[in-house]
């Protein structure tokens, strides 16, 4: 299993052909406290950079893309009851979609951890 | 000689006890407030009514057979419920509300006085039309004047508020496009420092939304923009002002380039006031605009009100125009709607309200521009924009000002939070100008700013008034600086200190619930 960044701050984590996404602890950070969150149905379909969750904390509401292309198999259902695990364990258990992936190379061009944690300390 | 026995100095001591608990919960003037279902008893009322007559039940056994539990207030209770609730609110009639992107500007007295008039405030919108010739001269030449001041081909004014604008020039344009036959036109572009409306509107008329990048200095990137437009795009939404406070220079270059490939151009005229009487958005290219009346030509919210959103049309957009207007034929006006438009306005996108818009707002907007007239109304806007650089000069060195490169600012100043203390925020500041007095500046937007603080103080603020304000921003942003652990504790002295929005937010209490009697609570 590898994991990927995005300047968006969202965090992509490749097993075989399907992909979980989330936000990273920096970007938990800096939303604050997060009270809201959507996440897309299942089997909607999601090219390269839509919007495909919004988060909303008591700062702004910010939209989550997709870093890359596919189908989704599951929001996280837990996130809707309790959107502070975004804020707890953002990297973890506070995921947001699961989908699979249409093309794996689309991942080529992202950051890996110290990539973006250099990126994150030039911010 | 009489003797004051109560007279009291400071120096004979006992002032230090503002801190003592009091019987009732009151501090002096500031007095507590019970909710009104609180106040009083159910049984109570302040109106006498006759006994209902009895009437055979049409409810089929559906009838409500408990209590329905409405708060009893005798009058003087309900008056003097809403009058505490009041004292504890701030108002643009109490002080200075640097709220930015919301124009709070004072509301002339003038203004109140026209719209009260009997002849436009108690007119009805089903009335003969001949029975209010008056009212329908007021939108007449209100429209008149939006149109000369914008530079534009005509004004809907039947929109209700600025978002309520917004929709109405991006279905003109899709009606537009429609009518050319290039309904697959589904791309608006939309600049990331953009009011959440604009988005929020494109996507609601069923376009899909595209962000234009911005340059370093704050401003769309026309480059970045150019390079993106194509047939796929319907249009674009600009602010101009922009919601960084600046003026959007090519904005010409900007409109000539999407009617270039067939686009139309919005703009969200919420920040009119930096321009007015010196700009004309009609010679800047644009297609349509909204302009809130409730911002711009006063009666800013809580201090008049409410909205009222007319949008002018560029000649390419005004066939396309919703129903109704006041047409003048001959002496008279007449009111163009539906079966009266016939043949000359066919291809109308259909209505955005029932009836014709705010009358009220009408009457005031029409009282502040004819008070104002064209050097008074040229004045507004530049007394905005000098006394916002005033602000932003002044408290930039203590305050980061992400854009205080770019130029002089138009009618706001930004801030960033840049440089304040490790763990403080704008929210921190901001509870900090409570407790100055303060309504908080507007904060966390735009959002291609870092905390940002975005003030707009207006025209109608004097010096003395606006040094007032700067000092007490002056002084909570040091604290900030300084880490002053007492300033994450603000407010202090409101009637409420910080209140828990996550709490708010995850697990709001929408329902207020009886409290249970000790008997029945024992059962």
């Amino acid at each position: 299993m590898s994991r990927y960044f995005t300047e968006e701050h969202e965090w992509v984590e490749v097993d075989g052909d399907v992909a979980t996404v989330g936000i990273t602890e920096y970007a938990q950070s800096q939303l604050g406290d997060v009270v809201f969150v959507e996440v897309p149905d299942e089997g909607r379909a999601l090219s390269k950079g839509d919007d495909a969750a919004v988060v909303e904390s008591v700062k702004a509401a910010s939209d989550v893309y997709t870093p890359a292309s596919g189908t989704v198999v599951e929001g996280n259902p837990a996130l809707e009851a309790n959107p502070a695990l975004v804020n707890e364990d953002p990297e973890g258990e506070g995921w947001f979609f699961r989908l699979t992936l249409a093309d794996a190379s689309e991942l080529e061009g992202l950051m890996d951890a110290d990539q973006y944690a250099a990126f994150v300390a030039k911010l | 000689m009489t003797i004051n026995q109560s007279g009291w100095r400071p120096e004979m001591g006992g002032s230090d006890e503002a801190t003592q608990a009091t019987f009732t919960g009151n501090r002096a003037l500031m007095l507590e407030e019970p909710l009104l279902f609180e106040i009083g008893s159910t049984r109570t009322t302040g109106v006498d009514f006759d006994d209902a007559p009895e009437a055979p039940s049409r409810l089929g056994g559906m009838e409500r057979k408990d209590p329905i539990g409405l708060p009893g207030l005798s009058e003087p209770e309900a008056v003097r419920h809403y009058t505490r609730l009041s004292r504890q609110n701030y108002a643009i009639d109490l002080g200075l509300f640097p709220l930015g992107s919301c124009t709070m500007k004072h509301n002339p007295r003038l203004n109140e006085r026209m719209a009260r008039l009997p002849g436009f405030a108690d007119v009805h919108p089903l009335q003969p039309v001949d029975t209010v010739q008056g009212a329908l001269e007021v939108i007449h030449q209100l429209a008149h004047w939006l149109v000369t001041l914008t530079g534009m081909d005509s004004v809907a004014m039947s929109p209700k508020a600025g978002a309520h604008g917004e929709l109405c020039g991006i279905l003109a344009i899709r009606a537009a496009l429609e009518a050319k036959g290039e309904g697959h036109r589904k791309v608006i572009l939309v600049p990331e420092s953009a009011h959440g409306t604009n988005p929020a509107t494109a996507a609601f008329a069923g376009f899909k939304v595209e962000d234009i990048p911005a340059t370093a200095e704050g401003r769309v990137d026309l480059e970045a923009l150019k390079a993106r437009l194509g047939p796929d795009v319907a249009g674009v939404m600009i602010t101009n002002p922009n919601t960084c406070g600046l003026f959007e220079r090519d904005m010409r270059a900007i409109s000539d380039a999407v009617h270039g490939v067939g686009g139309y151009v919005y703009c969200d005229g919420a920040n009119f006031n930096a321009i007015v009487g010196r700009v004309r958005p009609g010679d800047l290219g644009i297609d349509a605009m909204h302009i809130n009346l409730h911002k711009t030509f006063s009666t800013p919210h809580g201090g008049g009100g409410p909205g009222s959103g007319p949008v002018v049309f560029s000649a390419a957009l005004t066939p396309f125009a919703p129903l109704p207007f006041v047409e003048k034929q001959g002496d008279r006006f007449a009111l163009i709607e539906e079966e009266t438009a016939g043949e000359h306005h066919a291809g109308s996108f259909g209505r955005m309200v029932a009836f014709h818009g705010q009358m009220g707002m009408f009457t005031r907007a029409l009282s502040y521009i004819l008070s104002h007239g064209a050097d008074g109304l040229k004045q507004v806007s530049e007394d905005a924009v000098l006394n916002a650089n005033y602000v932003l000069r002044s408290l930039e060195d203590v305050l980061d000002a992400p854009f205080g490169g770019s130029g002089p600012c138009m009618h706001e100043a930004l801030f960033s939070d840049e440089g304040l203390a490790e763990g403080f925020t704008t929210l921190d500041v901001a509870k900090g100008l409570i407790d100055e007095g303060y309504h908080p500046m507007t904060m966390y937007f735009p959002l291609v700013v870092h905390g940002a603080m975005l003030i707009e103080p207006t025209e109608t603020e004097s010096k003395a008034a606006l040094d007032q304000f700067i000092g007490a921003l002056r002084s909570v942003a040091e604290r900030a600086k300084a880490g002053d652990q007492a300033l994450k504790g603000a407010p202090h002295f409101a009637p409420r200190r910080r209140l828990d929005e996550t709490q708010a937010a995850r697990k709001p209490v929408l329902r207020w619930k009886a409290p249970q009697p000790a008997a029945q609570a024992a059962e």
